[in-house]
This record gives C-alpha cells, structure tokens and sequence, in this order.
C-alpha cells in the first residue's frame, strides 16, 4: 500500500515536473522553431509543428542587418564594463573584507543603495553628460554606464565570497613577507576564483540584456544586441520567421553560455546567503 | 607573533596599532576608487536632476526657458496620468514578486524531488532569465499571444473559444505575466539551492515524527527559505521598479495609459516629448519613491542576511 502511492507520487512529480517545464521552456523552443519556417509557414494557422525547414529567414536577417556588428558591440561592452568593475571591486571587497573598519557595513549598504537609483530618474542628466562628452552611442560610453550600474551587487558578492576565505590563511602569507599586493594576487585570488568566476557570469549576464541604457544611449555606431533586436519589432512585426531568426540569434550566446554555467552562477546569485 | 607580544608587551602594542593604523589606510585607499566613482555616479545625475527639474527647459522650444519653480512638479503630481502610472508601477512589482516568489518556492520544493530527466527539466525552467527583455517581449506578443497567428490563439480556436486580444483588452495584466515569466526562473534558481541546503537529517526526522508534506513545508522548510527570499525580493524589486523594455516593446504604455509605469511615464516626457523640466521633475520622484522603498528593503535583508 505504502509502497503503491510511493510510486503513484512519483509518477505525478514526473508529470508535474515536465509539464510545468514544457511549458515554461515553451516559447523558447517556437521561436527557435520558427527561426526555421518559411514566412509563410511561420504564420500558417493553425501553426505547424512539422514543416521542411529553411534557412531563409536567417539568410535574410544577415542580409538586412549586420548582426555581427551589433553582436561584437554586445560582446565589447558586456566583458568590458565587466572586467572594469571587476577590477574595482576586488580590491574595495578585500579592503572591506579583511580590513574593516566601524564603517563598514554602512559603506556596503550605501553602495547597495546607489544600485536602487532609477535609471530612468537620471536618464536626462546622463544622456546630456554623454552628449556633451562625446560619449553619445560609443561602446565606451555605454560600458561606462553598465560597469557603474552593476558595481555595487558585484562589491557585495565578492565580498560575501571573501569572508569565507579564513583570514588566518593570509596572515600567514603575511608572515612569510607577502606584500598586500602579493597578498591578493597569489593568495586571495586563486582561493576565491570560483566566486569572482561567478561574479563575472552574472555580471556578463545583466550587461549582455541591459535594454534601458543600450536603447537610449546608442543609435547606430555602438547599438548593441537589444537594439537590433527593437529594429525588428515594429516594422517586422508580422514577419515572424526574420523575428525568431533575429531573435535566436540575438539569444543563443547568452543562453548556452548560461545553460554551461549554471551551476557556477548560483553560487554567485545566492549572495553567500545560502550555503 | 604571541611570544613577542609577551615580552615586551608596551613596544608590541606600538607596532600592532602601528599595523592596525597602516591596515586602516590600505583599507581606505583601496575602497576609494569604487566609492568615488559611485559618489560621483549617484550624486551629480542627482543633483542635474534636480536642477533641471525646475527649469523650463524643453528641447523643441528652445525659447520657453528659465526658472520654473515647483511648476513642473505641480504639473506632474495633478496629472492624473502620474497616479495612474504610479499605481500600474505598484500593481507591475506586486504582482510579478508574489507569482515569482510564491510559484518559485513551490516549483523549488518540486524540483528538489528526484524524478526521470530533472536535470534537463531544471535547465528547462531556468532558461528564461537568460533571455533578454526585448526579445522575451517580442516573443510573447507575437509568436505566443498575436490574436490572429499566436500559438495561443490558436489552442483557444481548438477548443471552441474565441481567441482573446490580450495586449489590448488587459495590458497590465499581460505585461505582468511576461514580466513574471522572466523573473519566476531567478526566484527557483535562489530558493532551489536554499531548499537543497536544507538538512536531509532534518527532514527525515520530521518526516519519522508523522509530519505529512504540508506540515513539513510550513514547519521545516519555508523558516529555511526566509534568507534565500530576502534575497530574491530584494534584487527583483531593484529590476522591477524600472521595467522599461517590456512595456516599450508590447504596448508603448497604451492603450492611453493602461499599462505605463513611472519608468515609462519618465521617458515619454523626455525622450517623446522632450520636455526636459518635466522629465526630470518625474525623475526625482521616481528617486524619492525607489529610496523609500529602499530604506524599507536594505534593512529588512540586511537584518536577514547578517544573521
């Protein structure tokens, strides 16, 4: 008896577990589908499932817009702005994490706090300052704007990861003469490279997505992924096969890049709050 | 270091507050570069904003110009389009926090459960969080919910119902469901490696002492998510307050103003109207808004996550 609704609970978890998966992972799955169709098959009511696959809707995103422009102005802004705040925020996380003083904990949540500002409260101040500066739609710019938006949680991050490093191991490569800098770099780092790895990926994440910015401060020149992705939306609005291509296209790096390192990202979301 | 300190213990305190006083200043000098650069960062936007805000200062009349005193933030708040918007920016992170916060601790709980394939399935449910915002709005608008060829539209004919305009006859409502899509993965990545954490001791335990499913998930495992939820309500609410891209993509804030927020609200009077005064009058309050729901959040979550 015991055993029966054992295995009639698990039956349903199976259920439950796929379906519910199905149907979040739904909408990805058909738009990768669509990327497939002809336009006419893409729009076919009711929709297909089985249909000869084309490369059509694909060869015509290329030819119409050049993606890997914009894909190399993502790729350039999202690991510059990252490597940016991650150099910054090594050494503010391992001075607050092995230094710290009264202020500390204050300073953290100050910095936190900034990360609250609403981007768009200070759209016009910072979209005139980029004017100004020459900055306007220039990967530097945006870049610029993204490490800033993103240094706070990855300060906070690395330093949750820091505090788990035990400070005796540093005292005595103290001892032995390190310097602060040697200190950092050959005992400090190699012991918390799995957090600042996944500093970085959440860091790449966030910045490769970041819409408000991107569409607002670059037209042409330095328009990343998103705004390529917004070039298609209106006027293409019914030519769904060039929308999922272009949109596939625009995805798919982040999301297998996502899919590999999944676990290693949780461990940076999760703040050190849960062990 | 001990033995020293035994000695002589006058000359080693000297030389320790010595170290402490010169760890006091690498410590400083290494902090400053990150906290100049956010100082700066948060501080002049700030104060343009606030300037600007009462100007008259409108980028296509250029000879409407000079001070304008609280008019801009008088127009703004008796602007019924303000509340309004104010509001769908309330109803937009309530809604998409309690479907990602509570779905997520129940798809977490069934997804700890061991069954057939449950590491592709979880890969499966967390995908959407890597999908950016414009996409996942064009997604949505198009392939899943176009009234005439979205897949959705299409089951509701297969059963006999008469597909439904849903962007147009609930904007809100859909935006928040998309929303809600996007960050509902985020919520089960978080309180899926909180709820492994837990104690499978523990669980057995409760489970030998007769405590049934429910029980055990009031008892044993929702005190345990506690953190974990600090966490994800803080960090959503952040992203939340300025949902901009979804809006901009499926509805532009319409049908009139349905579905704007204060995010959106903001850009259509500078970037649309270019009313620069009023934008930015929009903007401190959006300022003054994020910060009182800051205040509230940061000490809430620190209190969680210091202990």
């Amino acid at each position: 008896m015991a055993l029966k609704t054992k295995t009639s609970t698990r039956i349903g978890v199976t259920v439950l577990g796929w379906g519910i998966a199905l149907w979040l992972f739904f909408p990805i799955f058909w738009m990768i589908l669509t990327s497939f169709k002809s336009e006419v098959q893409a729009i076919s009511t009711p929709p297909k499932l089985f249909f000869m696959p084309t490369l059509s809707s694909y060869g015509e995103v290329f030819e119409r817009a050049s993606y890997w422009h914009f894909a190399l102005n993502t790729v350039i802004v999202s690991v510059g702005a990252t490597a940016i705040a991650i150099a910054l925020a090594v050494p503010a996380a391992y001075s607050m994490a092995f230094l710290p003083s009264k202020r500390t904990r204050g300073t953290l949540l100050w910095m936190l706090s900034t990360r609250m500002l609403p981007p768009v409260g200070v759209l016009v101040p910072i979209y005139l300052l980029a004017r100004n500066t020459h900055l306007l739609d220039t990967c530097t710019g945006l870049a610029i704007v993204d490490m800033l938006t993103n240094l706070p949680i990855i300060v906070w991050m690395l330093y949750t990861f820091f505090r788990e490093v035990p400070a005796p191991i540093l005292e005595a490569g103290r001892m032995d003469g390190a310097t602060r800098w040697q200190e950092m770099t050959m005992v400090l780092l190699p012991l918390a490279l799995p957090g600042i790895a996944s500093t970085a990926l959440l860091s790449l994440i966030l910045c490769w997505n970041e819409a408000f910015w991107s569409l607002n401060l670059t037209s042409s020149h330095a328009a990343p992924l998103t705004a390529f992705i917004a070039s298609f939306s209106s006027p293409e609005g019914l030519f769904f096969g060039k929308l999922s291509a272009a949109s596939t296209l625009a995805v798919a790096p982040i999301l297998v890049f996502g899919w590999i390192s999944q676990k290693q990202l949780v461990r940076g979301l999760t703040f050190g709050a849960v062990k | 270091m001990q033995a020293v300190l035994e000695h002589s213990p006058p000359a080693g305190a000297t030389a320790l507050n010595q170290t402490k006083a010169r760890g006091k200043r690498t410590g400083l000098l290494l902090l400053s570069p990150s906290v100049l650069l956010l100082l700066v960062w948060s501080i002049v936007p700030l104060v343009m904003t606030l300037w600007y805000s009462v100007q008259n200062y409108n980028l296509v009349d250029p000879t409407l110009h000079g001070f304008a005193g609280i008019d801009n933030y008088w127009y703004l708040l008796t602007d019924p389009d303000f509340l309004h918007s104010l509001l769908n920016t309330f109803v937009l992170v309530a809604g998409v926090l309690i479907i990602s916060v509570g779905g997520g601790t129940l798809l977490a709980v069934l997804y700890d459960q061991e069954f057939f394939g449950r590491g592709i399935a979880r890969i499966m449910v967390i995908s959407p969080f890597f999908i950016m915002p414009t996409v996942s709005a064009l997604l949505w608008k198009n392939l899943m919910l176009h009234p005439i060829y979205g897949v959705y539209s299409a089951m509701m004919r297969a059963v006999g119902l008469t597909p439904i305009d849903w962007l147009a006859r609930f904007p809100l409502l859909t935006v928040m469901m998309i929303v809600a899509w996007e960050w509902l993965p985020f919520a089960v990545l978080i309180l899926l490696t909180a709820v492994q954490s837990l104690d499978g001791e523990q669980r057995e335990a409760a489970r030998m002492d007769g405590a049934g499913p429910i029980a055990r998930f009031r008892y044993i495992i929702l005190p345990h998510l506690g953190r974990a939820i600090s966490v994800v309500v803080m960090i959503e609410t952040i992203y939340l307050l300025t949902i901009f891209a979804e809006i901009s993509v499926t509805t532009a804030g319409g049908p009139g103003v349905a579905s704007t927020n204060l995010a959106y609200l903001i850009y259509s009077r500078a970037l649309l109207q270019f009313d620069v005064g009023g934008a930015s009058a929009g903007g401190v309050v959006a300022i003054i808004i994020a910060n009182i729901v800051a205040i509230f959040l940061v000490r809430a979550v620190a209190r969680n996550l210091e202990a």
